[in-house]
């Protein structure tokens, strides 16, 4: 070790310094500081009318500097501090017992189990449709406009109907929730898997027809291959949504569990460091998904001859 | 003497001397948005068994047309053709061809062994039979040793070759080819010649060849069609004198140039008409 650290003398702090000037980190860093610091400032500038009516009210006397400290301890800001968030997240979930209904992972797992449920619904139904727009052309001409009207229904006003709809014919619990996530995931994947479908090259279709392979030969050797790309990036696309959906679909519902159900009991109690950190709790999930989905798509087209 | 044998194993379903394709009066015409083109015109040919036909003619004449028609690609709009007795779709079904395509049109998800695979998992072949075929072809088009390589590592001509292995994978007596080495550079274009030569030479396939190349349809060929554009049409048929047995220098010999200038002239005639 001395030996090594020997021969090359001025590297003590060199690792450190290379990546920082030469990675990604440096900019991500300077990135987030700015971030930061824009937060700070208008969590002062936010909270202070409050915090300097209170002064008020108690009559005591008060200096720029106690408003910038007392700003960023409220109890129910009107935007928490950034370090009242880490803290709130840091005491509800490390700081609590895992199977307590006052820990953030346990809200986060029912978030998760409908978001893939909904996900993997939603996916196979879009699928199905895709095969069926392409292999069929009356499908094409009349499912297609219908999947582009479904999503100009906004979610939030089809929720709640979707909800008390199902709960009528006896289905409450995961599965409305879950098909929430689904009626808003499947639509990136039709479009996707479509364009997929249909990316094969003539030549390589006319290929397939000279060997008089059957439709389902030709599907399984070549479209379902081609599109295999196509699928990939819009399951990035749709597990994010997958995941908006099933917070959607925890707010008319008056549900007691899930990220949805923290952000409103959050906003019916003013309870604003509780919502920020059920949304930072959201935030990466949906990074934590998305990247799931990008690593399953780097091992799967490494498989299939890609270049990187 | 030698090839006796071998000529009689493989001339068991379609009888020697049979048409393998058999076109009257054949006509297509495309309808464009641009209005119709009339992409062949009363177009009568015959191939034999065992016969190596090129067909040259200037850009849009039709040949790859009429090679699609061959491989119920295409549907003739006047006329009749038959292949091996058959109708174009009949023989589709009966797995009679291999067709070589203008471009290479490998899967790009697949090895190069996979690829030559292709056809033979289609038709249902033994994981045994495969392994055995795909070595054979890709020996063939000398590309031993690429097997676990994706296409995308391969130059143009290499993947050209593959392709031309996964129409040589299963037993097809008939071979189309459209321009298959028109994108290589001539040394690898004289190499992958003369193993065609060899190749079909050894078996008893029918090819029918595209091309743009008069040396290269004179060299292979034991019949030439010259084909003419507006309306694409056969406008001489040039009987080969060369012998069947033919090494690259033959094309320096007097018959050869006598064919070839016979060619030219046939192509310059057609050009003439418009
Ligand atoms: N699918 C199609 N629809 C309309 N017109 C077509 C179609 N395919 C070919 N044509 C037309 O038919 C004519 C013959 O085309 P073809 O591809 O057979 O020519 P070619 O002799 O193979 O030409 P090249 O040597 O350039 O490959 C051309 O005028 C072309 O524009
Ligand atoms: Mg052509």
């Amino acid at each position: 070790m001395t030996a090594i650290a020997g021969t090359v003398p001025s590297t003590s702090a060199s690792p450190l310094h290379r990546r920082l000037a030469q990675g990604k980190t440096l900019p991500i860093l300077i990135v987030l500081a700015a971030l930061l610091a824009i937060w700070y400032a208008f969590t002062v500038y936010l909270n202070a009318p409050w915090q300097i009516d209170a002064y008020e009210r108690a009559g005591t006397e008060w200096t720029a500097t106690d408003l910038v400290r007392d700003t960023m301890a409220q109890e129910r800001p009107v935007l928490p501090s950034p370090h009242q968030v880490v803290a709130e997240i840091w005491q509800t979930t490390v700081g609590t017992r895992l199977t307590s209904k006052r820990n953030l992972f346990y809200h986060a797992w029912i978030t998760l189990s409908s978001t893939l449920l909904g996900f993997g619904l939603g996916t196979a139904l879009g699928i199905l449709l895709a095969v069926g727009i392409v292999h069929n052309r009356a499908m094409d001409k009349s499912v297609m406009p219908w999947v582009i009207a479904s999503q100009t229904i906004p979610i939030l006003a089809i929720a709640p109907m979707i909800i008390v709809v199902l709960n009528a014919i006896g289905l409450s619990g995961l599965l409305p929730k879950a098909l929430i996530s689904t009626y808003l995931s499947f639509f990136p994947i039709v479009v996707g898997m479509v364009k997929g479908f249909r990316s094969p090259e003539a030549i390589q279709l006319d290929l397939m027809r000279t060997y008089n392979a059957s439709g389902r030969q030709t599907f399984f050797k070549l479209r379902w291959p081609a599109a295999l790309p196509y699928l990939f990036t819009s399951m990035k696309v749709a597990v994010a949504i997958s995941l908006v959906g099933a917070i959607v679909g925890e707010l008319p519902t008056g549900a007691v569990s899930g990220l949805g159900a923290r952000l409103l009991a959050g906003s019916y109690y003013g309870q604003t460091v509780q919502i920020w950190s059920a949304l930072f709790m959201a935030a990466a999930l949906a990074a934590v998904l998305v990247g799931i989905v990008g690593v399953a798509q780097r091992l799967a087209l490494a498989r299939m001859g890609g270049r990187s | 003497m030698n090839a006796e044998p071998a000529i009689r194993q493989h001339a068991i379903s379609p009888q020697p001397g049979q048409k393998v394709v058999e076109a009257r009066g054949l006509g297509l015409t495309f309808h464009t948005n641009d209005g119709p083109v009339q992409a062949l015109s009363n177009v009568d040919l015959s191939v034999a068994r065992g016969e190596f036909v090129s067909f040259i003619g200037p850009s849009g004449c039709g040949k790859t047309t009429f090679l699609r028609v061959i491989a119920d690609l295409e549907q003739p709009t006047e006329g009749a053709i038959s292949v091996n007795g058959m109708s174009p779709e009949e023989a589709r079904r009966a797995r009679a061809y291999g067709y070589v395509f203008q471009a290479a049109g490998l899967f790009p998800w697949r090895t190069i062994e996979k690829n030559v695979a292709l056809p033979l998992e289609i038709m249902g072949y033994s994981r045994a039979e495969r392994r055995e075929r795909v070595a054979r072809t890709l020996d063939l088009v000398n590309l031993t040793g690429f097997e676990r390589k994706f296409p995308w590592q391969l130059s143009g001509g290499m993947q050209q070759r593959a392709s031309i292995a996964r129409a040589l994978a299963f037993d097809a007596d008939l071979l189309l080819m459209d321009e298959p080495f028109g994108a290589l550079d001539e040394i690898v274009r004289d190499h992958l010649n003369e193993q065609l030569l060899q190749l079909w030479a050894r078996t008893t396939k029918t090819i029918c060849f595209v091309t743009h190349s008069i040396p290269e349809a004179v060299y292979l060929s034991t019949r030439i069609v010259v084909m003419s554009p507006r309306p694409g049409r056969v406008t001489d048929v040039i009987e080969s004198p060369l012998p069947k047995e033919r090494p690259l220098d033959i094309r320096e010999t007097p018959e050869f140039l006598e064919v070839a200038h016979r060619v030219r002239e046939g192509l310059r005639a057609g050009h003439a008409d418009d």
